[in-house]
């Protein structure tokens, strides 16, 4: 299949051969289970159990709320302990709400919902099953998958993307998963293209990773409908559009989705979590995770109940050589500094990296050369440095006038920047500055309206007045003609 | 745990610093300049060694005055680089304090007052070369056939520093540059053909066995030097392969009209300071234009101005003017030459699909 070009790009060290080879290793059941009610984009989860309950395993805790949102499972049998707020695992620290629960180590299944018959059930019947089942996009992003199901009614679509391009270094998760659930997670794939109602779909795995493509492709070698196909290993060819570029040759408009050009992208671990909530009824309460870096003992690939904390996950794997110089969720590019050890794994949560000095280099910022490595590599056909420029000179309209709000923070221009300037930390502010003024200026908009429609209305309510006044004049000098009389002065009373 | 402040990834890096692309510069320029040496011996090495040692002195003077950390900005390479291609595009025996106001110029007046690294708008070795050649165009023009070091006719280590400081006279045919005498000739209503007779031989002008300043005379080595630089990803091709072409080709356009009149695109290309500048100079990250296209555009300009000023200017050697005036454009092309943003036209707005699919 031809692989159509994508702009920039980077070629990372991967990183990956310290744990791509390692099976996955189910985890031990933990002491206690931190469960954020917020694990996805959208609205947080409402709680529906109470402290001191006991929960079964798969049991629903929190309901979704809203169009955008996703309810929240027990991921184990045991007894809620707490709900409150807790640290999140986000680099700041802040604290979600979040339900604690202490296991209570029978790991009793509650009862689940009847697996759906493939055959029979609609696309409503599976986007909602998927919706009940609390499934997000497991590539880290996060969304709601549901919603990523049901597109089939407002778009024309033709194709279903599955993204195993796990671009990030490090992370090897999709990778041992399609070589070790390689059936299940292409059943996951036929849901969905049953879902979407799409006739093909297209698995895109990077060169990196043999032998998942191979196993993949020995499993769909039957299947006409799906093809395997390998693409470059070039950052960051797992950004959905442009992955769909590479694939398609068709570039998703600026502000539009993929969708626009019939095409629904899904991660593999969603295809996954879709087959278990399809075909066992169980919701998505475990993700495999990928630890590594080299400040840690033993790096692998586990299978971790959500809520886990990342401090049991770091004991479990050897515990850490020596003290990490940064300590990751996700992949190394666009993952997140952990605040603590504490904080839980999330449904989000592809990895958990313990970086040693020279993994992360850490050096002092030179001005800008103007070198352009970070224009050549910007998949997006940004300046980076023309932005930056501009957001240092606090002239955040400027910048958004040469699309920083285009930028996807992929990290491909830090990454390259001979004089190590933080240039996402520059891009993700003034795209939080950006929001900040629309809110404002929508906000002055709508005072404004408001203000305007009370004058208008005051302004009826005085011609009303006027007309009333006139109206009773008009009335008196009538009577008056009339009666020979004056009404005047009561009438006058009337209308003060 | 130590506490790491919110910031936005990457968390990794590729093993790059401005320090190692300067270093690498250097690397690439080592090979023309030692053979400038061996062409032009002791002079030529002591001038080099007084301009690049001037010139850290004034930068560390100006990272005093202006503050700013010694250890960071004075070792980043970016002074002695400018200093090394102000020295090796003088005339090789030029006197010692040529050197030493060409480094005051490049650092103090073409960098620092502009506010140091990656804050000037032109090219802080050629505003020091232009301003050296308006003020002494004497010593600035003084060219010599090459003596060899170590050859008979050599000067001495102690000749040499006698030649730089001007204490002693030493016997050395002196000559114009090639672009210089033809220029001069060709208004004297001498033949092109004729000029080219003594003068042109066009294997020693490729190899730099030739009148020529310290490193600009090896179009060979240049070339090499330049090459490496673009395979380690230290600069683009984009500038040295537009300006070749674009000189190349007003060249041969106007030596076909008439020959007699206008040399070939050889001599445009293979002598005066052509292959250093493309390669060395016109790259300058921080004065060329920062995205693909516009560095096109960039090399374009300069290729047609090189051949104006030489042809029609009153300076054969052009290339210097070129430059400066390239470097003024370059916030205009910035401006106005952008790459299409992915999923929008070339105007910024969101391409439509039916246009596109």
């Amino acid at each position: 299949m031809e692989i159509f070009n994508i702009q920039g790009g980077a070629k990372l060290n991967g990183h990956k051969s310290l744990t791509a080879d390692l099976e996955i290793i189910t985890t031990p059941m933990p002491d206690i289970l931190h469960i954020p009610l917020q694990q996805h984009i959208g609205a947080p989860a409402e709680p529906i159990v109470n402290h001191g309950d006991r929960v079964l395993k798969g049991q629903l805790i929190a309901t979704s709320k809203g169009l955008i949102s996703a309810p929240v499972h027990a991921p184990t049998s045991g007894i809620v302990k707490r709900i409150g707020d807790f640290p999140a695992p986000h680099p700041s620290g802040l604290p979600v709400l979040t339900l604690t629960l202490e296991p209570d180590g029978l790991n009793e299944w509650a009862a689940l919902p009847e697996p759906l018959d493939i055959e029979t059930a609609t696309s409503q019947e599976i986007a909602d099953r998927v919706s009940q089942s609390g499934i997000v996009g497991m590539g880290g992003a996060t969304f709601p998958s549901a919603v990523k199901l049901n597109l089939g009614q407002r778009y024309k679509l033709e194709m279903l993307v599955i993204n195993g391009a796990e671009c990030e270094p490090y992370l090897t998760c999709d990778d041992r998963l399609m070589q070790e659930r390689t059936e299940k997670t292409v059943m996951g794939i036929r849901v969905m293209m049953k879902a979407l109602n799409v006739p093909k779909a297209l698995i895109a795995i990077e060169a990196n990773k043999p032998h998942a493509f191979k196993a993949m492709e020995e499993e769909c070698a039957n299947d006409d409908n799906i093809n395997i196909v390998n693409v470059p290993a070039r950052y960051p060819m797992g950004s959905e559009k442009h992955l769909v570029q590479a694939l398609t040759g068709k570039e998703t408009p600026a502000k539009g989705m993929t969708a626009d050009l019939g095409v629904v992208v899904h991660n593999v671990a969603t295809a996954f979590a879709v087959y278990e909530a399809i075909y066992l009824g169980r919701p998505l309460i475990s993700r495999i995770v990928t630890v590594s870096g080299q400040a840690i003992n033993k790096p692998g690939n586990y299978d971790t109940l959500i809520g886990t904390p990342v401090s049991s996950l770091i004991a479990l794997s050897g515990g850490m050589s020596s003290e990490p110089k940064q300590l990751l969720m996700g992949g190394p590019m666009m993952g997140q500094p952990l605040p603590n050890l504490d904080v839980p794994i999330i449904k989000g949560s592809s990895g958990i990296l313990a970086l040693i000095d020279t993994e992360t280099i850490d050096q002092d910022v030179m001005p800008c050369i103007g070198c352009g490595s970070c224009v050549m590599v910007c998949p997006v056909a940004l300046l980076p440095l023309d932005m930056a420029s501009r957001i240092q000179h606090e002239d955040m309209d400027g910048a958004d006038s040469i699309g920083v709000r285009d930028c996807v923070s992929c990290g491909s221009c830090n990454y390259v920047c001979p004089s190590h300037i933080p240039l996402v930390q520059y891009f993700n502010h003034a795209k939080g500055r950006l929001k900040e003024q629309d809110i404002d200026r929508r906000n002055q908009d709508r005072m404004k309206d408001l203000a305007q429609k009370r004058a208008s209305r005051d302004e009826k309510t005085l011609l009303a007045l006027e007309q009333k006044r006139a109206d009773r004049e008009a009335y008196n000098a009538a009577m008056t003609k009339m009666d020979g009389k004056g009404h005047g002065t009561d009438n006058e009373m009337d209308i003060k | 745990m130590t506490y790491i402040p919110p910031m936005s990834g990457p968390y990794m890096r590729k093993n790059k610093s401005v320090r190692r692309s300067m270093l690498l510069v250097m690397a690439a320029l080592t090979p023309a300049t030692a053979y400038g040496f061996y062409l032009f011996g002791w002079p030529a090495i002591i001038l080099f060694s007084i301009t690049l040692g001037s010139a850290f002195i004034f930068e560390v003077m100006c990272l005093l005055l202006a503050k700013r950390s010694i250890t960071m900005y004075a070792f980043d390479g970016s002074a002695i680089l400018t200093a090394w291609l102000l020295a090796i595009s003088l005339p090789p025996w030029a006197p010692w304090w040529i050197g030493v106001i060409g480094a005051a110029i490049a650092i103090i007046l073409g960098k620092q007052v502009f506010g140091g690294l990656g804050q000037n708008v032109f090219n802080p070795a050629m505003v020091a070369r232009v301003a050296l050649l308006i003020s002494f165009p004497l010593q600035m023009t003084t060219y010599m056939q090459p003596i060899p070091l170590f050859s008979s006719a050599a000067p001495s280590f102690m000749e040499g520093v006698g030649i730089i400081f001007g204490t002693s006279s030493f016997d050395a045919v002196s000559s114009a540059s090639l672009l210089s005498t033809i220029k001069t000739d060709l208004g004297q209503g001498i033949a092109l053909g004729e000029i080219m007779a003594g003068q042109y031989i066009p294997s020693d002008w490729i190899l730099g066995n030739s009148v020529s300043s310290i490193g600009e005379g090896s179009a060979l080595l240049l070339i090499a030097g330049g090459i490496f630089l673009i395979f380690g990803r230290i600069m683009t091709w984009y500038i040295p392969v537009s300006t070749i072409i674009a000189l190349g080709l007003m060249a041969t356009l106007f030596n076909i009209i008439d020959p007699s009149q206008y040399p070939d695109a050889m001599v445009h290309l293979f002598s005066g300071a052509t292959m250093l500048v493309v390669f060395f100079i016109a790259t300058d990250p921080v004065t060329s234009p920062m995205s693909p296209k516009g560095q096109i555009v960039f090399g374009i300009g300069l290729g047609l101005l090189v051949y104006i000023i030489r042809t029609w200017a009153a300076y054969p050697e052009g290339m210097s003017f070129a430059i400066l005036l390239m470097n003024a454009m370059t916030p205009l092309i910035d401006r106005y030459v952008r790459p299409r943003i992915f999923g929008r036209t070339q105007k910024g707005d969101p391409i439509k699909l039916s246009e596109k699919a």
